[in-house]
This record gives C-alpha cells, structure tokens and sequence, in this order.
C-alpha cells in the first residue's frame, strides 16, 4: 500500500472522529439556547390599519376580544412607577388602585386603594372616579362623573399617567 | 412584549440513531484500519464483526425505543465509540504480542464481556421502570457495596496480582469487585443524602466565611474516609479508596452546595495521603516514581521503576500531533498497554488529536449526565446522576493525569476502552442508570388532568362592591379584616 494511501487513511479516520464528536456537540448546542424568545406584539402593530374585519388568523387568545369590537385594545402605563405596562383590554371593567384585589395593582403612593375604573359601555370606555383620596384627571381635567376615554388620552392617578391605546 | 417558549422536546430517538451509524463507523473502521496497519490486509473477520457489533448498538437503541423513550440521545454512541476504540486498540495490541511469539490474547475476551455487559445494560433498562425504586434500596445498596469491596479480602476468593488485592476468582471468571461497589455506593450516598442534605448544609457554625458541619454531622464522611483508608492499607489499592473518597465528597457537595465539605475533604485526603506516604512503601514509591521519573535509576529499577510510565510518554511523543496511524506505532513496548496505559497506545496510533476527539467524548458523556442532574426532578435522581457522571469524569482525570504524569500514577481503569470485564460490565450499568435517569428529565411534564378556567381578556371578573362603586365607603381600607382565632395562641 502507497505511502499517501496510508497518510490519507490516517488523517481520514481523525477526520471521522471529529466529525462524531462535533455532531454530539451539535446535538447538544440545543440545550444552550433551550428556550426560544418570541416578541406578541408584531401581529398587533398591524391590526388597527388592517381594521376588524381582516384581523391576521395568528392572533394570541387574549386578543380575541379585538374581532368583537374596534377601538383601544390595552391600557398602557406611560408614566409612574410602573411604567411600561400594558393591559389587554377584553368585555370586562379594569379597577385601578393599590389594593391587591385590582386588575391594575398601582405601586403608587399617590394613589387610592381602589381609585378609579375603566369601563366598556356602548362600544365605548369610560373612566370614573371611586371618591379616591386625590382625585382623577383626564387630561388634567377631573373626572367627577364617568367620563368616555378617547384612545391617546392621558388619565393621571396620583403619580401614574395612563392611557388607551390601538 | 416578550414571551419566552421552550422548545418542544424531542424524544431524540432518530439522532440516536444517525449518531450511532457514526460510531459505528469508528469502531468498525479502527478494526479495520488496524488490520490494513499492522498485516497490510483486511481483517478477514471484518464484516462479522462490524455485524455483531452494529447488532449490539441496535439492541440497545430498540430497547431505548421500547423503554426509555426520551432518554438522552448521546450517551449510547458515545459508549459504543468508547467501546469500539477500545476493542480495536485492545486486537492491535494482540497482533503485535502475537507477532513477537506472545499467545495470550484480549480481544476476543472484551468483545464477549462487551456482549455480557450489553445485555446486563439492557435488562437494567427493562428491568428498572424508575430509577426512584433504587432509593428503597439505600441500605442495603451500602451493605452490598461494603461487602464488594472486601470480597478480595476472604481468603481462598481473592487473589492478589502485580501487588494489588483487589480480584477474585470464582468459576474460572475473575472479577474485580470494587468496580460494581463504586454504584452500590453511588445509591447509598444519594439515598443517604437526599435525607440527610439539609442538617450537613445549614446547622452548624461559620468560620470564616466557611458554613462549618457540626461534629455530630461528620460521622458518615469519617466512616467512608475510614472505609477508603482502609482499602488502601489492606488491598493496596490507591485507586479505589482515592474514586471511593472523591465520589463521596463530591456528592456531598452536590447535595449541600458547602464549599466547606470540599475543604474539609481535601484536608483529610490529603492527611491520608501523608500518612500512607510516610507509612507505605508502595504510595511512597508511586511518589518518588511520578517525581523522578525520568532519573536513570528510578527508570530502570525493575519492578516498581519508572519504566512504564517513561514509556507510556516515549509513546506519546512518538504519536506527535496526527499520530503514527492505526497499527503503524509499537504501543505494545508498554506494559499494560491494553490496559491500565490504553490512553498512551491510543495517544501513539491517533495522536494529540485523536486523543483529544476521545476525552472530548468523555467530556460530552460526562456533560450529559450532569444535564440529566439539573434536568431531573427528583433529588435522589439528581444525585445519582451527578454522582455516575463524576465517577466517569473522576476515573478519566485519575487515569489520563496518571499517565501524562499530572498526578502520580494509580490504578484505575479507563472507563468503556480498557481491557477488563468487570470495569467494561460496571460501566455499561452506569450508562444504563444514565439513560435511565435522563428517559426520565427529558420526559415532557404530564398535562394537568381536568379543564383549565380561561382567564377573561380583562382579567378577573370584579368582586361585589367593585362593581358597584357607590356601596365603596371612603379608602385606603385594609382589604381583609384581621380575624383574632381562637385556640390559635399560646395560653
């Protein structure tokens, strides 16, 4: 047997050993990266152009509520100590407040344990006040009686800023 | 808003299978590639025996299928590459010993205990459902284990060879019992542990910065340091009592998470040590050997000299980076070279790189069984796996540091690649106790029985006075009243 037969017959097998061994690892590559980081809002930033009717199939359960009915489909805190989070709206009424029974749970000092409330009425939301210690503003306006919420509009509870959104 | 998912498991039985076509190409091609090396043809058995081992891997893959469904999928080709390599080294050192007039031949005895060991493997995976029935067993797992290791002790049974008591013959076979007690041990110290972890981790004082163990808590440990000083003095078996020791300690760590049981474990190793050192010539000697070893007298003093661990490296150098090739090297200049210097004859024929492809398969087998420790369930299984994952890491460390003079040399085998039946047959249990355990930490968690309430979209429906803000009196009201109870308190 050549000389070249036998160095390439060496190194072939070395070849081969790799080989096994770096499709294990491959094999195990799949435990590092064991989780898969999804991001929920891209459907939604299509959904208010696209109206109603054409909402995208994919659509998440907790938006299912949107196919009922246009306008805001979460509540969004832009200011406070909270800041950054969002609500999905559905058919039922959001209770803002401190206290730990709240959909909302305010970490504000500035706010009552139960505030104010967000309700659907009519195709409509509306906030009230529920005789909270410092009071409601919508749009620095206070809100004494229940007052309809346009999407953008900005409801102020003691230190938080809240609003409506697509 | 983002959410994070984990990858649905996947049972992994196919890339089992396209990993094992693969390690069986090693094995088969090594046997071959050792015939063409050292007689310039083709083994005339080549195709039988690549049959016969390609039917040995797929035995045990159908019985993954059958049994252990989700069991890791890279723990079965790396055995069987392991064992492959090995047996190939193991014949090519044959053909050299035959080839000086020597008749004793290894080869055909490993591929029967690879066979005894495949089919002891497969009934432990038939056998044993759950790995959790072996907690019941915990004490007698510790008798059994005791009474292995001092089996070579009863006279008539145990046979001492090259110094070392540590065999016994029995029906013509011989077997080195302390290779099975190292699982018996292995599920006492997790069942012993598993009770006993949280008393050995958070009683007892701090001493600078270390959470100390109290006196009390410290009896196991001296009972097992006792144990393995034992075997050192009454077997003259390094090897064992320094496995039996580390296995223990690391498992404590594992358990605790007490850097303190490290310390103290090293300090009491390393008291042995010094005892046995100034007490026993043979430590004594295996010290003066690893540090000088290259001195003309120590390298020809015969026995005891340094002889074989300088050749076991004259080897290694020989082998340079690529090697000299499958057959083509004189591994067979070592004593032992099938199979306490295996990893010097390997390093000579394949080289730095072929020696680094194998230690990087131990290195993923061992990866594999401390995955299956974090990804498991159940604590004693989290132990047992860690503490089989270390025993093969430990034994690789003890061995290939041995030889490349790291540490001083002691006798431990290699697992999976050495001659000898009972450390093949212990490791092949070890790997089924492995597959075992991860069949169980990759199995996806069951579902929930019954139907899940839906959360509503706006979240949960109001309580009766939020829906109806007039009946809300003022604020800033604790939500719940605190009730005295009665009874409750201390008279």
């Amino acid at each position: 047997m050549s000389e070249l037969t036998v160095t390439l017959l060496r190194l072939g097998y070395l070849v081969l050993l790799w080989a096994f061994v770096l499709s294990a690892i491959g094999v195990l590559r799949r435990d590092l990266y064991g989780t898969r980081i999804t991001t929920r809002r891209k459907p939604r930033a299509a959904a208010p152009a696209a109206g109603p009717a054409t909402t995208p199939s994919p659509a998440p359960a907790p938006e299912r509520g949107r196919g009922r009915r246009a306008g805001p489909t979460r509540l969004v805190v832009t200011e406070g100590p909270l800041r950054g989070t969002t609500l999905p709206l559905g058919s039922t009424a959001v209770l803002i407040g401190r206290a730990p029974s709240c959909t909302l749970v305010l970490d504000d000092d500035y706010s009552s344990s139960r505030h104010a409330r967000v309700y659907p009425e009519g195709g409509q939301w509306l906030v009230e006040d529920m005789g909270s210690t410092n009071g409601t503003f919508l749009d620095d306006q206070k809100v004494t009686s229940a007052v309809q919420v346009r999407p953008g509009a900005q409801i102020r509870i003691g230190q938080s800023v809240l609003e409506l959104q697509g | 808003m983002a959410t994070v998912e984990a990858h649905r498991v996947r049972a992994g039985r196919g890339t089992e299978l396209a990993l094992l076509v693969l390690a069986l190409a090693i094995a088969i091609a090594a046997y071959a590639l050792v015939g063409i090396g050292a007689t310039d043809e083709l083994p005339a058995d080549v195709l039988g025996y690549g049959a016969g081992l390609a039917g040995l891997a797929l035995v045990v893959h159908l019985v993954l299928r059958w049994r252990a469904p989700y069991a890791d999928p890279v723990i079965l080709p790396s055995v069987i590459a392991l064992n492959g390599i090995g047996l190939a080294m193991i014949y090519r050192i044959d053909l050299a010993r035959e080839a000086r007039g020597g008749t004793e031949m290894f080869a055909g005895k490993q591929l029967a205990w690879s066979a005894i060991s495949v089919v002891l493997a497969c009934v432990v995976l038939v056998v044993l459902r759950d790995h959790r029935t072996l907690r019941r067993y915990t004490y007698t797992a510790m008798v059994v284990g005791l009474v292995l290791i001092v089996l070579p002790l009863v006279p008539g049974l145990g046979v001492t060879i090259n110094g070392a008591r540590i065999w016994i013959r029995a029906l013509g076979f011989s077997l080195q019992p302390a290779e099975l007690a190292k699982i018996a041990l292995a599920v006492f110290f997790a069942g012993y542990l598993v009770t006993h972890r949280d008393t050995l981790a958070l009683a007892g004082p701090k001493v600078l910065g270390l959470q100390l163990p109290r006196l009390r808590d410290l009896g196991p440990i001296v009972v097992v340091w006792a144990a393995s000083i034992a075997v050192l003095v009454l077997q003259s078996d390094l090897g064992t009592s320094l496995l039996l020791f580390g296995l223990f300690v690391a498992m404590l760590y594992v358990a605790t998470e007490r850097l303190s049981w490290i310390v103290i474990g090293m300090l009491m190793f390393a008291g042995g040590v010094a005892v046995a050192t100034a007490t026993f010539g043979h430590v004594a000697a295996r010290f003066h050997i690893w540090l000088h070893a290259l001195d003309q007298d120590v390298f020809e003093r015969s026995p005891g000299g340094s002889g074989q661990l300088v050749r076991g490296l004259f080897g290694l150098a020989s082998g340079g980076l690529f090697g000299t090739g499958w057959g083509q090297g004189r591994p067979d200049l070592v004593p032992f070279a099938e199979s306490d210097f295996i990893i010097a004859s390997l390093g000579e024929e394949l080289g730095l790189t072929g020696l680094m492809a194998i230690l990087t398969i131990y290195l993923v087998l061992c990866q594999r069984g401390l995955r299956t420790a974090i990804g498991v369930r159940d604590g004693f299984g989290k132990l047992l796996a860690a503490g089989l994952a270390f025993v093969i890491a430990f034994q690789c460390f003890v061995v290939v540091g041995g030889i490349t003079r790291i540490i001083p040399l002691t006798g431990l085998t290699t697992p999976f690649l050495a001659y000898g039946g009972s450390s093949l047959l212990a490791n092949w249990i070890v790997a089924a106790l492995l597959l075992r355990i991860s069949d169980d930490a990759r199995r996806p968690a069951p579902e929930p029985g019954g139907e899940l309430l839906s959360t509503p979209a706006g979240g949960l429906p109001l309580d009766e006075d939020a829906r109806n803000p007039v009946a809300v009196a003022g604020d800033d009201q604790p939500t719940e009243q605190l009730r005295r109870t009665s009874g409750g308190g201390r008279a």
